[in-house]
């Protein structure tokens, strides 16, 4: 999967936790997911799972700890992907 | 201390005869029922296989809600947001948006009896016994803790008064009703969202289909389950739904033109100590006794002025008893008797939310005028067959009614009363 590709799915699975859309249609890979978005540091959980489940990748707590803007994101997740589904 | 006056200016009821006022007054005025067979009780192989539930909510719930927003509420914070925001807007509020200031003169009472069982069942125990914690998600505690449904609507409204959850079995919603009118009559609040909350799930009800206290024997006739002050009472047929009443110190409401359903002049809470009788699933007398008396006391009302008495009414074999009580904390025979009526005999028991929903029934009486026919009491009870002439079993307008007295009473000992009167301008 592609770097964009990932990038357009986070902003997907952040859809639901995002209240202010503007922000998300706005979102770059360094929009911070509580600053900027305004998601609710409690439901970061949320979407780690929703990650795990989307990419079928294991992010564990330090990993999930260490995301705080959609890039970040994308890095972890791209670092977890199966070289089959990460040819970059 | 001030002794404000406190009076209802707002109702939201989500129930199994109707969701919003309307819907859930044309209900009670032509005695509907809203007890369906449930198969995924009979499914379990339950013995009851009836209940009250309120039908549709998911589309109701969507017109409130996004997707998002729904999800994360368990049935029972979406019967009491739903119900809140009836509430407020019928009050004449407007709902705040999320920028708005928080209003630090409003708080919220909203209890629930049971919690969220469905939850604790459908979720917690097979995640955790599974040893798959890690991916419950975030959204567990909320719906589980018994202030679920409180926070949630403090949340909608902005309220930055107490915020609460009450809980005393199925007393809870009038006992949520009483904790604001003492609230407010501190000075303390000047105006409160409450009321109680209970959804519905087959977990919940199990523990008292195990008791034996459902009746069995209406599977095939729903509509005939709920029996109060019946020969053929067999139990209470289990409920679920929400009654949310805005209440509003009198001054508050008179000077920003509220529309006024009545006033709540009386209320007073006890428990029987499981004493003299009273154990944890039956009342002591005495602190039934002294419940009514403390409410009518504290109005200021003479027995001989209550017109009217929606009971606690469930439909099992203390029915009897409670119209004694009543009889005798009254000090009133038969025919002297005030007119009473039980909102269980359509919706069956709300358990946590009842006392709420009743109240709502009970304000609607009051404003509107009339008494709602207690249903499926053909055959009284020989037990109270003097009364049989007091009880309401069909509608009647009541234009004159001033003063209506409500109760509830639940496991624990339990008692709550409420004195509603007339608001005369």
């Amino acid at each position: 999967m592609e770097l964009q590709q990932v990038f357009d799915k986070m902003l997907e699975i952040l859809t639901p936790f995002v209240k202010d859309r503007g922000a998300l249609a706005r979102a770059t890979k360094d929009t911070h997911l509580i600053d900027d978005l305004k998601v609710n540091s409690a439901r970061m959980v949320d979407i780690i799972i929703e990650s795990e489940d989307v990419f079928q990748v294991e992010i564990d707590d330090d990993e999930a700890d260490s995301i705080e803007t959609i890039g970040d994101a994308v890095r972890v997740i791209m670092g977890k992907m199966a070289p089959a589904l990460n040819p970059s | 201390m001030k002794n404000n006056g406190v009076v209802i200016t707002g109702l939201g009821v989500v129930s199994p005869i109707g969701h919003g006022v309307e819907e859930f007054m044309e209900s009670l005025k032509t005695g509907r029922s809203g007890i369906r067979f449930i198969p995924e009780l009979e499914e379990l192989n339950f013995s009851c296989c009836v209940a009250g539930v309120p039908k549709d909510f998911n589309a109701v719930r969507a017109q409130y809600f996004s997707s998002h927003e729904s999800s994360v509420m368990t049935e029972a914070t979406a019967y009491a947001a739903v119900a809140a925001l009836d509430a407020w807007r019928d009050a004449g509020l407007d709902v705040p948006n999320e920028d708005s200031p928080v209003d630090w003169d409003t708080g919220a009472i909203i209890g629930t009896g049971i919690g969220d069982m469905e939850t604790i069942a459908q979720r917690i125990v097979p995640m955790v016994n599974g040893k798959n914690v890690r991916r419950m998600g975030s959204r567990i505690v909320e719906q589980v803790m018994n202030s679920g449904a409180c926070a949630r609507v403090s949340g909608l409204l902005g309220l930055g008064n107490q915020a609460t959850a009450n809980s005393s079995a199925c007393s809870t919603g009038a006992e949520a009703v009483a904790e604001a009118v003492w609230r407010i009559r501190a000075g303390l609040a000047k105006r409160m969202v409450v009321g109680g909350t209970e959804g519905p799930s087959p977990y919940t009800w199990s523990g008292f289909d195990a008791m034996r206290v459902l009746p069995k024997k209406f599977n095939d006739c729903p509509e005939q389950a709920s029996r109060p002050m019946s020969a053929t009472a067999s139990g209470f047929v289990p409920g679920a739904g929400a009654g949310i009443l805005v209440l509003e110190d009198e001054q508050t409401a008179v000077a920003r033109g509220a529309r006024i359903y009545a006033r709540v002049s009386g209320a007073y809470a006890n428990c029987g100590g499981q004493r003299s009788g009273g154990t944890m699933t039956a009342p002591n007398n005495e602190g039934v006794l002294r419940c009514i008396a403390g409410a009518l006391q504290d109005a200021g009302v003479h027995p001989r002025d209550v017109d009217s008495i929606s009971g606690h009414l469930t439909a099992t074999f203390a029915d009897p008893i409670e119209v004694q009580n009543w009889s005798k904390a009254l000090g009133l025979e038969p025919g002297d008797f005030p007119l009473i009526n039980s909102v269980k005999s359509m919706t069956g028991h709300c358990l946590g939310a009842a006392g709420a929903v009743e109240s709502i029934a009970a304000a609607l009486e009051m404003y509107h005028g009339f008494l709602h026919p207690s249903v499926n009491c053909e055959d009284i009870h020989p037990e109270i067959a003097a009364f049989e002439e007091r009880v309401v079993r069909t509608y009647m307008d009541y234009p004159e009614l001033q003063c209506l007295a409500k109760a509830s009473f639940g496991f624990g000992d339990v008692n709550s009363c409420l004195v509603f009167t007339k608001w005369n301008e």
